[in-house]
């Protein structure tokens, strides 16, 4: 038989509704067998505990990207993380940094995808379209895969240092990198060199440290850092080209 | 109060495309209770299926060959002029996704990927990798963004509003902020998905309540072929997360504990690439008989793709490794998967015809929610992608078409209404109850999966029927922990459980009425298919009473003649 072992779940409790109350942690003790999530314990916490318990979840298999939060200090999803995985009987739950909490682990993510759009998330094409596929080598999609994979789940987003500042940084973060250079690295993507102006500052990709906190919290692999280094790379390319008057017709 | 030309209700593939095919002439809006990108498209795996011809196995393939496929997998009850209209649609649809950015994955020359699936007669399962939804669904999100459609996300309905023969809209909670919120529309299209979790193993997301359907179904609308439930034959034990049919299309073995292919005692032709339907009642034969393996987690049968080598795991089945690894602490690369057979889509759903359109003037419903039919009594793998994004496109046109001589005038007052039952079903909620939701959920994910399962008998179908009507009646009872609105989980799930509850009902009843065997719904005392008597719908309607009202509806034959289904 399997053996349940007790542990002991602290989790920061917050409602903006009611801003004279302050975060503080509400304990809960729960036995668990091997195998259980986070996730799974939270509904159970939930469903047999405490009714009142705020956090998001959807697919319970690591791909839709609603349960990130931060778990004894490391950012993940709740649905893949085992309760086993730690050296400790006492697991802390944090909502993801970075964000304005609504309520309990659930956060405004607002920001977020107002950055994803900022950067025109979408392939951008001129030429007539075929009648069938456009064709793409298998390197060529290769060399997309890593950015393709991210499920939004904002885990880089709630790594990130320079975010990590304030909101007053108003920094696009690394999730809306990885989305814009998975179209300028896809070989259908036809946009102007001029659609890199929108994060070409201080605000954009030049906000970013390069201290890989967000290649360490994505769920995924995928490395947001290398976008923020290949958007910076063609920009630079884009500058020495129009200097040399070879710029792309803005059209 | 809100107010759009067109509400959409649902944000996956199907709400998506429909909002995108609508945009520019209309003022749409979309409502989902969960940001676009967690709807539970997302998760399907495997691909989408589409006659390209690309596989160099697949020249002979066309669409009338799919189309043949879909309806020989149906257990010929699906409609054949809808089935024809969704597989020659389907060529159109893959390459417009593919125009639209979709990464899909290739062949060495450039064309899309193609893979076996189960019974398909060629490999026309189009694929990114076994991420294939994930890739279709980001696509048509940023087909919206860059349309600018109006996207309202956690925005949770509470309520279908019809009223003199005509849909005026919703009432909404807004999650974020606790208030509710009516919404006016001309017209109201939705594509909420599929209810998976009123089983207790299902692959589905956990937001896969079936909220949607039972809310047509309160407010009216007649529900087609509930009793027609796919288990999927593949899940990982445990969490029940999908193993995608990809893995028996790259070639993975099912294995029992003699470490035996089993397949080829009962379909030699097709083996492991039989329909779902054939493959999910092998492995429960065989473990039934002694032949599965046994795990703390539950009875299993092997799944093994170490055959197939390292290489092609991580290049084609990356997400499956990935899942293994971290739910069960398995590297298939070396070790068989622990899988057993669970519930996995509806084929049933809200009575529609193959233009979206319900009975009632103004609603409109499509993907896996809605019943055209094209799946009939089982759903071909690969085939529930094209059905969200084919319909989500042709439910588009249709409203398109209907609307040409102006947009109805919703009634507001309607609206106002429901807005005060839906604030009285709050404060009913609200107040102290004996019931908790998750308790009387519990029971009846457990009930309608050892009742109403894969094989199916009067005697336990009656058992089940007796117990939900316990759990409807309890559900009387049921209050939650706090009045409070906003993200408020335990509320929301109070509210889909109603829900839930009728689409039960309806699906117990579809089942102990259909006396025969046909696809999904396999019935021990009538082992066979029967078309004299049950070439037919099944039409579920509320009755006064609450309880579900039956009839039929005939099935369209065009140029296929029933025959005996064999592989």
């Amino acid at each position: 038989m399997i053996k349940a072992s007790a542990y002991t779940f602290k989790i920061l409790r917050y409602d903006a509704m009611k801003p004279e109350s302050s975060p503080c942690f509400s304990t809960y003790k729960i036995r668990v067998i091997p195998g259980l999530t986070v996730l799974s314990v939270l509904i159970r916490i939930r469903d047999e505990i405490d009714g009142t318990l705020s956090f998001r979840s959807s697919c319970r298999s690591a791909v839709c990207g609603s349960c990130a939060m931060v778990i004894n200090g490391k950012l993940d999803l709740a649905c893949r993380t085992q309760v086993a995985a730690f050296d400790t009987d006492t697991i802390i739950l944090e909502p993801l940094p970075n964000f304005e909490v609504i309520r309990d682990l659930v956060v405004d993510m607002t920001p977020f995808w107002t950055m994803y759009e900022k950067v025109q998330p979408y392939l951008i094409r001129h030429s007539p379209v075929p009648e069938k596929e456009l064709p793409q080598s298998e390197a060529e999609r290769l060399r997309i895969d890593q950015y393709v994979n991210c499920i939004l789940c904002a885990c880089c987003y709630g790594a990130c240092p320079v975010l990590a500042r304030g909101p007053d940084s108003d920094y696009m973060g690394p999730a809306a990198a990885v989305k814009l250079e998975r179209f300028v690295l896809d070989s259908r993507d036809e946009r102007p060199a001029g659609a890199l102006d929108v994060v070409n500052d201080e605000k954009g990709v030049w906000a970013c440290d390069t201290m890989f906190h967000c290649i360490d919290a994505c769920p995924k692999d995928v490395r947001p850092t290398d976008a923020i280094v290949g958007l910076r790379k063609a920009m630079v390319k884009n500058r020495f080209q129009k200097m040399l008057g070879k710029a792309k017709n803005e059209a | 109060m809100l107010d759009h030309d067109i509400l959409i209700v649902g944000g996956g593939l199907t709400g998506l495309r429909a909002a995108v095919g609508l945009c520019d002439r209309f003022n749409v809006g979309l409502i989902s209770k969960v940001y676009p990108t967690r709807s539970h498209s997302i998760a399907a795996q495997g691909g989408i299926n589409a006659a390209l011809t690309n596989n160099p196995d697949s020249r002979d393939d066309s669409w009338e060959k799919h189309t043949f496929d879909t309806i020989k997998g149906s257990d010929f009850l699906a409609d054949q002029d809808a089935a024809e209209i969704m597989c020659k649609e389907a060529i159109g649809i893959v390459y417009e996704m593919e125009h639209w950015g979709c990464p899909f994955s290739r062949f060495p020359d450039g064309t899309i990927a193609q893979r076996p699936f189960g019974g398909a007669g060629y490999p026309r399962t189009c694929y990114s990798a076994d991420i294939t939804g994930h890739v279709l669904l980001n696509t048509l999100y940023e087909r919206a963004v860059a349309k600018g459609v109006k996207i309202y996300p956690e925005l949770f309905v509470a309520g279908l509003c019809i009223e003199e023969g005509q849909c005026h809209g919703v009432v909404a909670l807004d999650m974020k902020t606790g208030e509710l919120i009516p919404v006016s529309a001309g017209v109201t299209f939705f594509g909420t998905g599929g209810y998976g979790r009123v089983y207790q193993h299902s692959t589905n997301a956990l937001i896969n309540t079936g909220s949607g359907i039972g809310m047509a179904y309160q407010a009216g609308l007649p529900l087609k072929d509930m009793e027609f439930v796919q288990f999927h034959p593949t899940s990982l034990i445990g969490t029940n997360i999908l193993m995608t049919e990809g893995c028996r299309g790259e070639g993975a073995y099912l294995l029992n504990n003699q470490g035996e292919r089993f397949m080829q005692r009962y379909v030699p032709s097709a083996m492991e690439l039989a329909p779902r339907d054939i493959v999910s009642r092998c492995i429960q034969t065989e473990m039934d008989e002694g032949r599965g393996f046994e795990h703390p987690l539950g009875r299993y049968i092997q799944l093994d793709l170490r055959h197939l080598g390292s290489k092609k795991i991580i290049e084609r089945l990356p997400g499956i490794r990935n899942i293994c690894i971290d739910f069960i602490g398995i590297d298939p690369v070396l070790e068989p998967i622990p899988i057993m057979p669970c519930q996995h889509y509806s084929m049933g759903g809200i009575d529609v015809d193959k233009r979206c359109a319900s009975e009632l003037p103004g609603f409109y419903a499509g993907g896996e929610c809605a019943c055209v039919s094209v799946h009939g009594a089982n759903r071909l793998g690969g085939n529930s992608l094209l059905d969200t994004i084919v319909f989500g496109k042709l439910g588009a046109q249709a409203i398109g078409e209907d609307l040409e001589d102006g947009v109805p005038r919703p009634d507001e007052k309607a609206i106002l209404r429901l807005k005060d039952k839906v604030e009285e079903k709050f404060r009913r909620l609200a107040a102290p109850g004996a019931e908790k939701p998750y308790r009387i959920h519990a029971e009846l994910g457990a009930v309608m999966n050892e009742k109403v399962g894969i094989f199916r008998t009067r005697e336990e179908l009656e058992q089940a029927l007796d117990k939900l009507i316990e759990l409807k009646r309890r559900y009387g009872d049921v209050g939650v922990s706090s009045p409070v609105r906003y993200m408020n989980y335990e509320l929301t799930a109070a509210l889909e459980l109603e829900a839930m509850l009728d689409v039960s009902h309806t699906i117990i009843l579809g089942a102990i009425l259909r006396e025969e065997s046909r696809g999904a719904h396999f019935r021990t005392d009538f082992k066979t298919r029967n078309d004299g008597d049950w070439l037919k719908h099944t039409i579920a309607r509320m009755g006064d009473d609450g309880s579900p009202v039956l009839s039929f509806k005939d099935v369209t034959i065009t140029r296929y003649q029933p025959t005996e289904r064999k592989y």
